[in-house]
């Protein structure tokens, strides 16, 4: 492993460097976004919330997924020992959702929407996104080359690659009029593609976070095993099936409803096994505690845990009417596309500048500081929004209703630390993006 | 290659009871579904073209800042909700909407409503975690 592939900067890690702009970029939106939380004339002329938010929103969703790729593209010739299929072929996928970036950036910053949440871009800039991600699927199918005796995350990165390719053409069937006619249908076919899109680019980073292991512990022997296989397949089995979690207030079919609620509940074998294993996880921790990138996995473990517990409350449905439209949904999405996926995605990318002949960051000063800064900051911007939540759960359920006005001003203070912890948290990741973007070949800093 | 052969066997299983399901429901859509007025349609491209759901909820999905506006037509009414897109608040910019597209968006709402109740309090729990609508 990873002895062919020392090359200085091979063109797979401008995907890396891309999303790591992509990010810092992203964190900047979020705070303009969150002043404007508290004195909403903050450039509204200029970026008001309508724009902020898809921009903050695109730039984080690029961010997971150029990084999601760029490890995988990279990986895969790692696992291989060979070269990808088509180099040129990944330099074009590239191409494409770099153009997909820039025309979206620019259109929301025109104010040219016609999408929908999420993907508020006009309908025709979803066409490089496909084109690209029809070409990842033919390098990533062509460099592997067969099925037969692969370990586990070669089957999560070709679930990954071909899920994400068939939900994002799902979450545009509303353009065929049968399905956007009616608001109930529209908006179960968009949140059936919604919930498994994100299983999808989780399919391509846990893959990869797996790999990522194999190579620090040097055991090839979890990848391969029987429980391996089991635990991918329940996290196949979530994507497929739980979606519905998303819908229950919505008036729709209720085996949907039925059916997500039974398949959520699977995930307490997961919680379980965590804590199950939580004392040989922590042996594991100290053995590599010396190790910068597996500094990031440890964290992102504690985020699992965090984020799981708080997936599996909100997937009962009892429960789920109170935190349902609440801020409560915003911070199990904070946790689980930051504490989890950025965390497993910067402790890859680490490992993957590491392996490109880059001087190795050792883990003190400034890395520390932005390491422990961005945790510690994340947990209590997601206190803050649990808080925020409960409190507009507690709104949403009052027999008589203040207006919604009067609710949010009383929610000011928690949007004050919810500001303080998020400006915290961004300077903890721009610290850690700025080095690792910063960090010059060998040849260089010698 | 048993192992393989199991693995391969799970993943198709499971593959084709996704596309399974995906299809059925797309068969299969949870409201009748019929032609809407063309004023409906307009009404909601409008709303994605202003991206409405950067603030707004429907059924509890959306942005945050501003309220659910699911029923907002029946419990506040056509008059009320065109002077709030004419005039304004302070977290929300007026928008200069012509008549035409005030009366789209009017009859998007209005559909919408129409849909069902987006109220949180009108759910019973049930003892397995399930809940019913009142």
């Amino acid at each position: 492993m990873g002895t062919l592939y020392n090359d200085k900067t091979p063109f797979t890690r401008v995907f890396l460097f891309t999303g790591l702009a992509l990010m810092a970029v992203g964190l900047i939106f979020g705070l303009i976004g969150g002043l404007q939380y508290l004195v909403p004339s903050f450039l509204k002329a200029q970026l008001s919330f309508d724009k902020i938010r898809p921009l903050h929103v695109s730039s984080m969703v690029f961010w997971i997924i150029m990084a999601a790729m760029g490890c995988v593209l990279t990986y895969i010739e790692e696992h291989t020992g060979r070269k990808l299929y088509s180099a040129r072929l990944a330099k074009v996928q590239f191409g494409f959702f770099l153009f997909a970036i820039l025309s979206i950036f620019s259109s929301y910053v025109m104010r040219i929407f016609g999408g929908r949440e999420y993907w508020e871009f006009p309908p025709m800039l979803a066409i490089p996104i496909i084109l690209g991600w029809i070409l990842f699927l033919i390098n990533f199918l062509l460099s592997i080359r067969t099925l037969k005796n692969q370990p586990v995350y070669v089957w999560m990165w070709l679930t990954g690659v071909f899920f994400f390719l068939f939900t994002f053409l799902e979450s545009y069937l509303w353009l065929i009029p049968y399905f956007r006619n009616n608001v109930v249908n529209d908006m179960t076919i968009q949140w059936k593609s919604y919930g498994s899109i994100v299983g999808s680019w989780n399919m391509l980073i846990y893959g990869s976070s797996i790999f990522f292991m194999d190579k620090i512990s040097g055991d090839k022997k979890y990848s391969r095993s029987p429980i391996a296989f089991a635990i991918y397949f329940l996290g196949l089995f979530n994507l497929m099936f739980n979606w519905g979690h998303h819908i229950y207030t919505l008036p729709t079919h209720s085996f949907i409803k039925h059916i997500s609620y039974a398949v959520s509940m699977t995930e307490l074998l997961l919680l379980g096994r965590i804590i199950y294993l939580w004392k040989s996880s922590l042996s594991t921790t100290q053995k590599h505690y010396h190790q910068p990138g597996y500094r990031f996995m440890a964290a992102a473990d504690v985020w699992i845990f965090l984020n799981l517990i708080l997936a599996i409350t909100m997937s009962v449905p009892a429960i789920n009417i109170y935190t349902h439209g609440t801020h409560i949904t915003v911070a199990h999405a904070m946790g689980t596309t930051i504490g989890i996926n950025s965390m497993i995605l910067l402790a890859m990318i680490y490992d993957i500048m590491a392996n490109s002949g880059r001087k190795i960051i050792p883990f003190k000063q400034s890395l520390k500081f932005g390491y422990w800064l961005a945790n510690i900051s994340l947990f209590v911007f997601w206190v803050a929004l649990i808080i925020v939540g409960i409190l507009k759960a507690r709104w949403q359920m009052s027999v008589d209703q203040e207006p919604f006005g009067s609710m949010m001003s009383q929610l000011r203070p928690f949007f004050m630390i919810f500001l303080g912890s998020g400006t915290t948290l961004a300077i903890g990741f721009l610290t850690v993006i700025s080095i690792l973007l910063t960090q010059k070949p060998l040849s260089q800093s010698t | 290659m048993r192992f393989d052969t199991t693995i391969t066997g799970v993943f198709a299983t499971l593959l084709i009871a996704f596309l399974g399901y995906s299809f059925y429901l797309y068969a299969d859509l949870p409201q009748q579904n019929g032609p809407v007025s063309p004023q409906v349609a307009q009404g909601k491209l409008l709303w994605q073209q202003h991206n409405c759901s950067a603030c707004h909820q429907v059924y509890g999905l959306g942005g945050y800042l501003g309220p659910d506006l699911t029923n907002v037509y029946s419990r506040r009414g056509s008059d009320f909700i065109r002077g709030f897109l004419q005039a304004g608040v302070n977290t929300m910019p007026a928008f200069h909407l012509s008549e035409q597209d005030m009366e789209a968006l009017l009859a998007y709402l209005k559909n919408i409503d129409q849909s069902g109740n987006a109220d949180p309090r009108q759910f019973i729990p049930q003892t397995y975690g399930h809940i019913v609508q009142r």
